[in-house]
């Protein structure tokens, strides 16, 4: 018996789609392009020992925010202060290791990356939330993508968007879409049935209820999505050097293909040194919200 | 005329609602028709009719339909069949505009655990109904304000829910529903989830405020003491059917059925809390013109009392009535108590011992503890003060009564 080519029927309509949505794809790698130029020209054109600074007063703010509900004593002064102080010596690190631009690169492509997905995986969550109908198409949808392996991604995605960043991103889009969308339709299903009843009790119409009640007690969990969308983003922009992305992943991919273990490291203690910071200050945020709840 | 009208109203849970309506007008019991179509009956052809300005209490077991009866005054949830006609119009009938309206600005609703908004300022809850009719924020939190005061929870504006007790959170939720200036409440177990001391406490503010402003309060619950305390009419309810609407009086005298007879007879008599400090609280008193003996009398067996105060409108103490005057009432099958009201005393909370003793002579009754408003807050009984005066406690007066004998 012939094997049943499902590949083939997928590679056609891959095929089908490169081509009919042509100007479309080439109007998404502009803008992607684009931003990704900008906000790289920009962090780059800062003297790097001012965006450090930058950074470590957002996130001591950001932590000073999430703290502020109870009086400062030397307890949370720690608190405070523990994740500025190491974003100044793991940046610092970093500009010393010579891995300044790759980190902004990645940076860059994370929050771009991150951008588009809470533009598409919010309001998908939300719409999933309140249609049963809709809930059930998406799921299944969610669960092949974090399923694939990531790297199959890479093919369609050089497919329609030839190589560079812009393929890059895309990947990394469907790739950390999923807790968006699950997290946001958790979130809103949770909030309290009695709750919601009452909001429609006093005359809310749907879309009162939504922003009024719905949305505010379900940041919290939306929050907690985000924080994974982009520590998805980060594991992912560093696959998708293989299409040609930039940053610390061609680094890390440059150090396997030579098998040099220094660039490797040096590398790969980038992106730990920046996944930690992005991991705390996006936990730090949502933890606020928790509080006052 | 009266302000709320039901007829023949069916509420049908399930995809098959018609065949559900078909088979049970055809006689069919509910559990049949739930294995057949998986439809549940919540409401089997209820016919209400409840005037304007009285507590209407609508009570049974849980899953007797009582709250799905209840949701069906503002169509959260949407009748199968029959109509409920609110001021003339049917509401089953109306478009979403007027719908939004009549729950924004006719019909407000008080939840059995509050349902306030964990991330705003009780203020900000209260007010929330008027943000939702789109009011300028000044104009809401004035008024806000304003309710806040009469629930007595001045102060207490910029707390969060979770910071307040559950008698002050469902304050809250009372305010909430009066701040829109709805005509008429509904009370899901408004109640339930207060301990007994603070929900004695806000059925009497309930009914006060229901005198005060003149609301159509519809109250579910499944605590007969409570339709007792604030209903003017009972209705009660069993597997979705009302099988008995009258007044206290009525229901206790004249029981309709097993049920309902049951329901009278599973009193808690546990709850009862003994006497011991020389101000006792009084744990009932009796609305002049809404309470008739027989609920009166229940009050009385259910206390331990052989007196209960008397009330007027505002909550003002006119005088006591007793147990054999009541009896005989009830024997000769007279519904007004105002005859045998009789004149009590009232003092204060810091009047002295030597100032109240004179007024014991000749005095049958306890004397009754009044508030500034001349409401009644507990009463002072001789032997209390005997054994204050003495120092003995009640045995030893008892034994000293005896042997003088």
């Amino acid at each position: 018996m012939e094997n049943l080519n499902i590949g083939k029927y997928v590679e056609h309509f891959v095929d089908w789609l490169s081509d009919a949505g042509e100007p479309v794809f080439r109007q998404i790698t502009i803008i992607i392009e684009n931003c990704v130029d900008v906000m790289q020209g920009a962090l780059l054109s800062i003297p790097f020992y001012i965006l450090i600074a930058l950074f470590a007063l957002l996130t001591f703010f950001i932590k000073n925010k999430s703290c502020r509900r109870s009086n400062v004593t030397k307890a949370n002064a720690k608190d405070i202060f523990d994740l500025p102080i190491f974003c100044i010596l793991g940046f610092l690190l970093i500009y010393w290791m010579g891995f300044w631009e790759e980190t902004i690169n990645t940076l860059v492509l994370v929050i771009v990356a991150t951008f588009i997905i809470l533009l598409i995986g919010i309001p998908l969550g939300i719409w999933c939330a309140r249609n049963k109908k809709v809930n059930a198409i998406v799921r299944p949808l969610l669960d092949l993508m974090q399923t694939m392996p990531a790297f199959v991604y890479l093919i369609p995605a050089i497919l329609f968007f030839s190589v560079g960043n812009v393929p890059g991103v895309v990947a990394t889009v469907i790739f950390s879409l999923p807790p968006a969308v699950r997290m946001t339709a958790l979130g809103i299903r949770d909030v309290p049935k009695e709750i919601v009843e009452a909001s429609v009790a006093f005359g809310c119409t749907g879309r009162q209820t939504l922003f009024k009640v719905q949305i505010p007690l379900a940041m919290a969990t939306i929050l907690a999505g985000v924080n994974q969308v982009i520590m998805l983003a980060l594991s992912m922009v560093v696959i998708s050097s293989m299409v040609g992305a930039g940053g610390l992943g061609e680094s890390v991919y440059a150090g396997i293909q030579q098998a040099d273990v220094a660039l490797g490291f040096e590398a790969g203690l980038c992106i730990v040194i920046l996944a930690i910071i992005l991991d705390r200050t996006t936990q730090s945020i949502g933890q606020k919200k928790e509080v006052a709840k | 005329m009266s302000k709320i009208e039901i007829k023949d109203l069916y509420l049908v849970f399930g995809s098959a609602k018609r065949q559900a309506i078909k088979m049970l007008k055809s006689g069919r019991s509910k559990k049949e028709i739930h294995s057949k179509t998986r439809c549940t009956i919540a409401v089997n052809n209820a016919n209400l009719s409840i005037n304007e300005g009285e507590i209407f209490v609508i009570m049974g077991l849980s899953g007797s339909g009582k709250s799905s009866l209840l949701r069906c005054f503002n169509m959260l949830n949407v009748p199968t069949s029959g109509s409920l006609v609110i001021d003339g119009e049917d509401i089953t009938k109306m478009d979403k505009d007027a719908l939004l309206n009549l729950r924004r600005k006719k019909v407000g609703m008080v939840f059995q655990h509050f349902g306030l908004l964990p991330h705003r300022t009780i203020l900000d809850n209260v007010a929330f109904g008027l943000e939702i009719q789109g009011l300028p924020q000044e104009e809401r939190h004035n008024k806000a304000k304003e309710i806040l005061n009469m629930v007595g929870l001045s102060g207490y504006e910029s707390s969060f829910p979770h910071q307040l007790s559950g008698g002050m959170q469902q304050r809250v939720g009372i305010a909430r529903a009066i701040a829109t200036d709805s005509q008429i409440l509904l009370m899901d177990e408004a109640f339930s989830a207060l301990d007994p001391l603070i929900r004695a406490q806000m059925q009497d503010e309930l009914v006060e405020i229901q005198q005060s402003l003149k609301k159509t309060i519809i109250f579910i619950t499944h605590d007969l003491d409570e339709a007792i305390k604030v209903g003017n009419t009972i209705a009660i309810m069993k597997d979705g059917v009302i099988v008995q609407q009258g007044t206290p009086e009525d229901i206790l005298l004249n029981p309709a059925d097993d049920y309902v007879k049951a329901f009278i007879g599973n009193v808690d008599m546990a709850k009862i809390i003994t006497a011991s400090a020389i101000n006792e609280p009084f744990k009932a008193r009796i609305w002049q013109g809404k309470d008739g003996p027989a609920s009166a009398l229940r009050l009385m067996e259910r206390h331990l009392l052989k007196f209960l105060p008397v009330v007027d409108h505002l909550g003002r103490l006119i005088g006591y009535v007793g147990e054999k005057d009541i009896r005989k009432k009830i024997a000769n099958k007279e519904n007004n108590i105002d005859s045998i009201v009789t004149d009590i005393p009232k003092v204060s909370m810091d009047t002295s011992i030597t100032d109240l003793l004179p007024l014991f002579i000749n005095q049958k009754y306890p004397l009754a503890v009044v508030d500034h408003k001349d409401r009644p807050v507990g009463y002072i009984r001789h032997s209390d003060v005997v054994s204050m005066v003495t120092g003995y406690d009640d045995d030893k007066v008892q034994s000293i009564i005896e042997s003088a004998n």
